[in-house]
């Protein structure tokens, strides 16, 4: 926990902590997951681990928990993002895990959900299948969770300790949404305690161009679970976009569905261009690069920390580091390296 | 047990005549609907006694490349579940004893309406469903309105379906029994003969329903070694794959991509056929 206290000045309103979950290892929580999961591979007799990865985060996490295991490794990952993410392509590759391209349908994170389900039935009986979200099929929407859920109980003891009290507002940021679920998952029960999950807005809600499944998509089935999604009047599943690798999923874990049903979570959306000024803003005061998907939820805590009073604690999960970004950013800000 | 009438009384007379039954598949919509329909239209005559029409989505996860590339070029055509329930509609018109199953997954029937699908399938002629997506836990989703209206609800197992879960997933199956014949994906591996009469020795133990084996059987000698140990033998990839070779060398001739196709069928009704 981090009492971001330039940024709480800057923007004159509730005092901001963050939750600094990019200082991992591996920088980011995705590790929580996969040290989780390893073990019960272990415990299972599966001698052989396969993934799929969008950013490139899990992917590492996971050839990162298979090396430390001695397991083999085989991360699946769209074509489209390969390209983009190409350090973290490398750092896989360095861990020893062996990365396959998937050329099929829109090349990225869904498209690496499928076929790592595809391998998985062909090699089940020696393989297991390390999800990096809250997603899929049972029982991993609810092990991703209580891996996660580390986050908050930390969250919880921490800002007891720094504060003395529960918090106002958590936020979090929402791909499939397993950092968002961690952090709440130990507070859903604190009814003082706001919840707030931020989507990727992508170019505008009012855009085709979005990765908001919760405050646009309607209720669907896809890897095995019923969520929202973005999908046509036929029910086939539409591209999702965001500027973070990240976020980019049409889909979204199940039990975020499920809370916005009965509206313990308020979801919101972000833009590209707010996130993209976070990151810069974040940068400046605080001296961190955040990851793009935290720089969605810090562009929500720009939105509402000024209108909030100064006894008002926002905690922000700042769930990855953004070296991996800085292509991305360079690019979107016009800049050649 | 009495459910769809058509599936029903084709296994009983392959049986009174002593011979394993040929499932083809095809997807609704690829290359294009008007050849879909034609080639549906033509395959009873080849020699197929249950067709099995795949309903286009964009994510489907336990096809191999083969069908994943053939629902992606039936989408890009527009074809829609209501344009796949009417491919039954046409080709009832002239055929009403050929079983038709729709194979697929769960999303767009969700999308579209469980009720309404079934009713305008029905309606147009449906038999059978198969989804994969769809395990017997949520029986009440799609099974059992299904069932209660007389369309039969196909499940499928595989090599790891072990002796304690068979039963579950016999349970509210009728029609047949789709017997998964190796541990993968559609259109992938080779079928072991020895492993698949294994497992259906034990699902013979527990049930008298048909069963039908497929994924991965491409040639007409695999289909007649299948055709052996099971009560059908159900080819898709390869039946697809020619469908779409023969389009693309020629996109404009129908004639030339129903014989192409026929003679392809014709060939693994032939293996079967032979099996005595």
């Amino acid at each position: 926990m981090y009492f971001a206290s330039r940024i709480t000045r800057e923007l004159g309103g509730a005092k901001v902590y963050f939750k600094r979950d990019e200082l991992n290892h591996t920088g980011a929580h995705k590790i929580n997951n996969c040290i989780g999961q390893v073990l019960l591979a272990k415990r299972m007799g599966k001698n052989k681990i396969i993934a799929e990865t969008g950013a490139g985060q899990h992917g590492v996490a996971t050839a990162t928990v298979c090396a430390l295991f001695g397991l083999p490794c085989t991360v699946y990952m769209g074509a489209k993002d390969i390209e983009r993410q190409a350090p973290n392509v490398f750092r896989m590759k360095l861990l020893g895990a062996k990365i396959v391209a998937v050329e099929s349908g829109s090349q990225s994170l869904k498209d690496a959900m499928n076929e790592a389900l595809r391998a998985w039935v062909s090699s089940v009986e020696d393989t297991f299948y390390i999800i990096g979200t809250a997603a899929g099929p049972h029982p991993y929407p609810m092990l991703v969770r209580d891996f996660q859920a580390v986050i908050g109980e930390e969250t919880k003891e921490q800002i007891i300790e720094a504060e003395g009290r529960l918090p106002d507002s958590l936020i979090a940021c929402i791909g499939g949404g397993s950092n968002a679920l961690g952090l709440f998952y130990p507070f859903l029960d604190d009814v003082s305690v706001s919840l707030y999950g931020v989507e990727a807005a992508g170019k505008g809600l009012k855009t085709k161009e979005h990765a908001a499944s919760l405050s646009l998509g309607s209720p669907g089935v896809l890897h095995g679970n019923r969520t929202y999604l973005l999908h046509d009047e036929d029910g086939q599943i539409i591209e999702a976009h965001s500027i973070s690798a990240g976020l980019d999923y049409p889909g979204v874990g199940p039990e975020h569905s499920y809370l916005k049903d009965v509206k313990r979570v308020n979801y919101v959306g972000i833009k590209d261009d707010e996130a993209l000024e976070a990151f810069k803003f974040c940068a400046k005061l605080e001296g961190i690069l955040p990851a793009l998907e935290p720089s969605h939820a810090l562009g929500y805590v720009m939105k509402i920390a000024p209108k909030l009073d100064k006894n008002h604690i926002i905690i922000m999960n700042l769930c990855g580091r953004g070296d991996k970004d800085v292509f991305t950013v360079a690019d979107a800000l016009g800049v050649k390296l | 047990m009495i459910r769809g009438r058509r599936i029903e009384n084709k296994f009983i007379k392959l049986k009174e005549e002593n011979k394993t039954g040929l499932i083809t598949f095809i997807t609704a919509g690829d290359p294009n609907y008007n050849i879909s329909l034609e080639v549906m239209k033509s395959l009873p005559a080849s020699g197929a006694d249950i067709i099995e029409i795949g309903m286009p989505f964009t994510d489907p996860m336990a096809d191999g490349p083969g069908i994943q590339a053939s629902y992606l070029r039936a989408l890009k055509e527009g074809q829609n579940l209501k344009k796949t329930i009417e491919l039954i509609k046409n080709f009832r018109k002239d055929n009403d004893n050929t079983p038709v199953v729709l194979m697929g997954y769960y999303n767009p029937i969700y999308k579209f309406g469980v009720k309404k699908f079934l009713k305008e399938a029905k309606e147009a002629g449906l038999d059978g469903l198969i989804i994969v997506d769809l395990p017997p836990e949520a029986d009440e989703e799609v099974c059992n309105p299904a069932n209660k209206m007389n369309i039969d609800f196909i499940r499928l197992a595989t090599p790891t379906s072990s002796i304690n879960r068979l039963p579950t997933i016999i349970k509210n199956s009728s029609g047949f029994l789709y017997y998964v014949s190796v541990l993968g994906i559609t259109g992938s591996k080779t079928p072991k003969i020895e492993n698949i009469k294994k497992n259906i020795k034990i699902i013979k133990s527990l049930t008298n329903i048909p069963i039908a084996v497929g994924f991965g059987i491409k040639t007409p000698i695999q289909a007649y070694n299948i055709s052996k140990i099971s009560d059908a033998v159900v080819v898709g990839s390869a039946i697809i794959e020619k469908i779409n070779e023969a389009y693309n060398k020629n996109s404009s001739d129908v004639d030339f991509i129903l014989n192409e196709t026929s003679v392809f069928v014709k060939s693994l009704s032939n293996a079967i056929n032979k099996k005595n």
